[in-house]
């Protein structure tokens, strides 16, 4: 097959964040102050990747406004050509701040919402006072007219509140709203008592987006993460596996998706050894899924093998024990048993939340 | 609400959508929030004209001149496209 170039780059520029999102897709082990990417090593990494074609870039985290040079590395990307998207959770942002991204070229704000009241929101965001300041930026955004996503992770907790979360879309001025249904890699499988949805709610949820979309069309554009384990397929990993998108995480590693290390046989490489070009086409931890042929039966012989990719391979090795199987929670995985066994589990308890800790 | 642009409507791309040429594939995209969408010679004939001064019916005044075909079949086309991405907000609309 020949390989395409890449679309997007997510930059994890921290894994340094005041909050700690008890989902948070960070991983378990997380990259210290002491050895992030410095400033200009971000900016040659940005450089390689505008001229391998990738046209979209994501400055994450963690929080990326704990960066005190958020600002140079965004006016860096957009000089290269890139369309700049920040990826917060407003705290760290100031007006003063807003300004200066603004000036410097910033494309797009996706501000994430942990709930739709502080008590809620501060909980889930062990933050307090979190929900407040992040209103207040959300104010200051819309005021200066930057392009606004809001971004909803939804779980047990708060689906309930789907319908408010969509109010507060619009009145913050949002042009789009992703409703995000946990996915559970990283902190989020530790979380899985407390954060499963019930069936009920997986049903609900697919009804109150699809008649929010219909009614809101050209007012607010939807995006939709459904949950994961109620589904006969799995999803697609994102267009497949070193097709669309790669990730650099605080220490200049090069994943395929930001849970890719979580399969401990392979071997990821960094930008400080080899360049990002080589990494995405030469390195076998890239080329080790990519396309079909690498797929066990069912999914060889499967129409849907273009669709979804045999789905997550990262989801695959947590619960089938294979990072090379059929992803569980399709129906004609021999392993889908086990996803209905913790889907079972997860429902049938209640379990008070294990925050993320900070690097 | 019904998204079909009426004749004096103006189409505009909203702060943070705008047209790009890809030097690497050789193409022009539309970008827009987390997205990029591959223009066609069509799709960037029309957003080439979607500047927020020129009405739907200069638009495709202004198509049907140029690629010398029927102003009704240009419309149908030109409804269809921009329709589509107004529902993704990527267009907006002044009356
Ligand atoms: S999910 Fe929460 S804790 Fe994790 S980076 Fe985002 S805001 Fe921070
Ligand atoms: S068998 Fe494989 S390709 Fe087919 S639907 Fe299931 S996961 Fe997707």
């Amino acid at each position: 097959m020949t390989i395409p170039a890449p679309i997007a780059l997510l930059a994890e520029l921290t894994h340094r964040c005041p909050l700690s999102c008890p989902y948070c897709s960070n991983p378990l082990e997380m990259v210290r102050k002491s050895t992030e990417l410095d400033t200009g090593t971000w900016i040659d990494v940005f450089l390689q990747a505008a001229d391998m074609g990738v046209l979209q870039l994501h400055l994450s985290g963690g929080e990326p406004a704990s960066r005190r040079d958020l600002e140079d590395l965004t006016r860096a990307a957009s000089n290269a050509g890139l369309y700049t998207n920040l990826i917060t959770s407003g705290i760290g942002l100031t007006p003063r701040r807003l300004d200066a991204l603004e000036a410097a070229g910033l494309d797009h704000v996706q501000l994430s919402l942990q709930g739709t009241n502080a008590e809620l929101a501060d909980r889930i965001g062990g933050y307090k006072g979190g929900f407040e300041r992040k209103l207040a930026i959300a104010r200051d955004i819309k005021e200066r007219g930057l392009p606004l996503t809001l971004n909803a992770v939804m779980h047990r907790q708060n689906l309930d509140d789907l319908d408010r979360t969509i109010e507060m879309a619009v009145e913050l001025g949002a042009r789009r709203l992703e409703v995000a249904c946990v996915q559970f890699h990283g902190w989020a499988t530790k979380n899985r008592a407390a954060l499963m949805p019930t069936r009920e709610q997986t049903e609900a949820v697919k009804q109150t987006v699809a008649a929010a979309a219909r009614r809101l069309s050209g007012i607010l554009a939807f995006d939709f993460v459904p949950p994961d384990y109620h589904a006969d397929y799995p999803k697609a990993c994102m267009g497949g596996w070193g097709s669309a998108g790669l990730n650099v995480i605080p220490d200049g590693t090069v994943l395929p998706c930001h849970a890719a290390q979580s399969i401990p046989h392979l071997t990821f490489e960094k930008v400080q050894d080899r360049s990002l070009s080589d990494i995405w086409y030469k390195s076998p931890a890239f080329n080790a899924y990519r396309g079909t042929d690498w797929m066990p039966e069912p999914c060889r012989s499967c129409e849907r093998k273009t669709i979804d990719f045999g789905g997550c391979r990262c989801q695959a090795l947590a619960i089938a024990g294979d990072a090379a199987a059929t992803d569980p929670v399709c129906v004609k995985s021999k392993d889908h048993d086990k996803v209905r066994q913790l889907l079972d589990d997860a429902t049938a308890r209640e379990e008070n939340l294990i925050y993320r800790v900070n690097p | 609400m019904t998204l079909a642009f009426g004749r004096h409507d103006i189409p505009y791309l909203p702060r943070g959508v705008r047209i790009h040429h890809d030097r690497v594939r050789g193409q022009n995209v539309l970008l827009a929030p987390e997205k990029a969408i591959e223009l066609d010679e069509i799709g960037l004939a029309i957003l080439s004209r979607v500047d927020g001064d020129t009405t739907f019916d200069q638009i495709i005044a202004s198509l049907a001149a140029a690629y010398d075909a029927p102003a009704e079949r240009i419309e149908e086309d030109v409804q269809q496209f921009l329709t589509g991405l107004r529902a993704r907000v990527y267009v907006m609309v002044r009356t």
